[in-house]
């Protein structure tokens, strides 16, 4: 059994001028132990994917359709009081910027101790020592003393490692990390995936890191899903798809990077941007932007089918894929 | 002045340095110690000791951490702050003591270009008022016609319909707006532009077409660049020369190749090999001690030598100073100059 199990999950926003799909039809397991990735650009529904997984939608955002199962048990209409049971405990979050997440006015220890209770019967020193050992386990220096320091005391780093101590505390199954380092710099992002790498692959943790960043999945995934607008248009292992990308978003991606032309010289950019939610086109929502769209293009969406090592949802990727040849299309 | 080289640089700075005080109302710098209240002022070193020549031509990149100053050097050149000490010289002449009023022909040959476009566009002026407004401040004489024609000129040339000239910023999406600011910087026919981490806030295949855009510009314009980035692939693409800042100074300044093929100072050796790569599977990057120390009080000796892993008593003690190396970098480290770093 798949530790995460999301099927057809389409959640919607209700808007004063009718709803906006947010996400539309998305499906993906996740293996115990298994790192995935969610990339795409800003409002492609990566971190919607990451607040739906944890129940977190508030409204106007709601879950039209589809189930997500947590170790075989249904979470999308599981009651708050149970669902409380399951976050933060058997699966925890990791946000962007670990100031907003820490609260200023409590110490870390504080912070520490609560969650810990929250979830488990222990007394005061005992929680106290776990949260130093988990400190301790993410490289802190002299754990004892930062108990007792407030979060603007902290470095970012330092704060963004405390936040994964925190996560670490009821040790989860499943961390989903939404941009954890976007906010930081390279040499200390370096560190904090490495951190979250080797605590992963220790305790055999299921991890969904939501980055923009194709060089972090690369390093940090066994398996990628590529977003836009709302849906997964490319899925399969992260080798594969760095390596030999299918859909031509996918390829336009990575060849937009400025590591992919010689210095100086005109980068392989994708026209256009991403349509906003509340006007997708009606076929494929990469068409506008797409060298390689005919009229199927325009009028149906595409469905994701297994095509070479990966997932696609294109209807020309045969075409794409094919030796050259020029004529008809459709 | 003594211009000893053949060509004047079109940018110079000469030991920049810029503190910012922290305790500024009087009780502020008042502290209780021993007994007795004593004033006491501390400073936030930004920047420490800057020496960069910026030839015409050319897109010169500096990277660093947050908190390293590049964005203080940025706005120094372009006279948004006033340095604490040192000289700025553009064409070789000296413009960080000129009055407002003097400096009004440099701002027309010098722009600037800010990380958010969301910030740096008035929200209630049109695109159209908002590009107007330079090209009518520096040339009073243009009769409405030409400036409404320079400006759909430049409109053109970023990429933006100038029929969507009567829209409000807040009509355009991130990148639409970068353009927007930068055919503001454009309007005004610079010939050199300080870049502040230009395309950081903008999605990856955004990115892209801004970056084209800025290259167009400089091949199209002869523009200079002096480009403020955190991010070291844009760096090897788009910068001729690359000055490292660590702290306020300059760690390693060279070509871009150079400096990408064979980084010399123990700093910037480590930001590289901290860049996730997109083919590599193993990351094998040099881990750094600690963190960047707080520029209130600066280190003894090297800024660097609390994370560096070559530290010796010299470098506790003694701040290095940048040497010419054989491939031409310039590099500040007492173990490069001493030859003691390859183990």
């Amino acid at each position: 059994m798949s530790l995460l199990s999301v099927r057809d999950l389409t959640v919607k926003f209700a808007m004063r001028d009718g709803n906006v799909t947010a996400l539309n039809q998305v499906s993906f397991d996740l293996a115990r132990g298994e790192r995935l990735g969610i990339v795409g650009e800003s409002g492609a529904g990566k971190s919607i994917t990451g607040f739906s997984l944890m129940n977190l939608l508030s409204s106007p955002g709601y879950i039209a359709d589809g189930t997500i199962q947590f170790q075989g048990q249904d979470i999308v209409n599981l009651p708050d009081a149970k669902m409380r049971n399951i976050r933060g405990n058997r699966m925890a979050m990791i946000f962007q910027d670990p100031m907003v997440t820490l609260n200023p006015v409590l110490t870390i220890g504080q912070q520490m101790v609560e969650t810990l209770k929250a979830h488990r019967r222990l007394s005061k020193a005992e929680a106290e020592q776990i949260a130093i050992m988990k400190l301790r386990q993410v490289y802190i220096p002299s754990p004892e003393e930062r108990l007792m320091q407030y979060p603007h005391e902290l470095s970012g780093g330092m704060r963004q490692r405390i936040v994964i101590a925190i996560v670490l505390l009821l040790d989860p199954e499943l961390i989903i990390a939404d941009e954890p380092t976007t906010a930081l710099d390279v040499t200390i992002q370096a560190d904090i995936m490495e951190l979250l790498l080797e605590l992963c692959q220790s305790a055999k943790v299921g991890l969904i890191l939501i980055t923009h960043d194709l060089g972090v999945v690369s390093q940090m995934t066994d398996r990628t899903l590529v977003m836009y607008a709302g849906r997964i248009i490319e899925a399969g292992s992260t080798r594969e798809i760095i390596n030999d990308p299918q859909h031509p978003y996918t390829q336009g991606l990575i060849n937009a990077l400025p590591q992919q032309t010689a210095p100086g010289q005109r980068l392989k950019q994708i026209p256009g941007s991403m349509p906003s939610l509340t006007a997708v086109p009606k076929g494929c929502p990469f068409e506008p932007r797409c060298a390689f769209a005919t009229d199927v293009c325009r009028s149906t969406p595409p469905e994701i089918v297994r095509h070479a090592h990966v997932e696609v949802a294109c209807h020309e990727v045969n075409r794409l894929h094919a030796p050259q040849q020029e004529g008809q299309s459709a | 002045m003594t211009m000893s080289a053949n060509e004047t640089p079109l940018l110079e700075l000469r030991k920049l340095e810029k503190r910012f005080e922290l305790d500024q109302g009087f009780l502020e710098t008042l502290k209780f110690r021993g007994g007795k209240f004593v004033r006491e002022k501390r400073d936030v070193h930004a920047v420490n000791g800057v020496s960069l020549q910026v030839t015409r031509g050319e897109a010169l990149c500096v990277v660093g951490e947050s908190g390293c100053g590049k964005s203080t050097v940025a706005r120094l050149i372009a006279g948004l702050l006033t340095p604490s000490s040192g000289e700025i010289h553009y064409e070789g002449t000296r413009i960080d003591d000129k009055s407002r009023h003097d400096l009004l022909p440099m701002r027309k040959k010098m722009q600037m270009i800010f990380q958010n476009p969301y910030a740096s566009l008035n929200p209630r002026m049109t695109i159209k008022q908002a590009l107007e407004e330079p090209v009518r401040y520096h040339n009073r004489a243009l009769s409405r016609g030409d400036v409404e024609a320079k400006v759909a000129d430049v409109m053109q040339s970023v990429g933006v319909d100038p029929s969507w000239m009567g829209r409000y910023p807040h009509e355009f999406s991130g990148g639409q707006r970068q353009r927007i600011a930068i055919a503001r910087a454009l309007t005004v026919d610079p010939e050199f532009i300080i870049a502040d981490e230009p395309i950081s806030a903008l999605d990856v295949s955004i990115q892209a077409q801004v970056l084209n855009l800025m290259l167009e510009a400089k091949e199209q314009r002869g523009l200079t660049y002096l480009f403020i980035t955190h991010d070291l692939s844009v760096v090897q693409h788009f910068g001729t020369r690359v000055a490292v800042l660590y702290l306020g100074s300059v760690c390693e300044l060279s070509d871009t190749a150079t400096l990408f093929e064979n980084p010399k100072h123990p700093y910037t050796k480590a930001l590289l090999s901290a860049v996730p790569q997109l083919k590599d599977d193993k990351p094998s990057h040099i881990r750094l001690k600690g963190e960047i120390p707080t520029p209130i009080n600066l280190p003894q000796g090297c800024p660097f030598q609390s994370r560096c892993a070559h530290a010796n008593a010299r470098c506790m003690s003694e701040t290095p100073r940048p040497l010419t190396q054989p491939d031409g970098s310039m590099v500040a480290c007492h173990g490069v100059e001493e030859d003691r770093l390859l183990s």
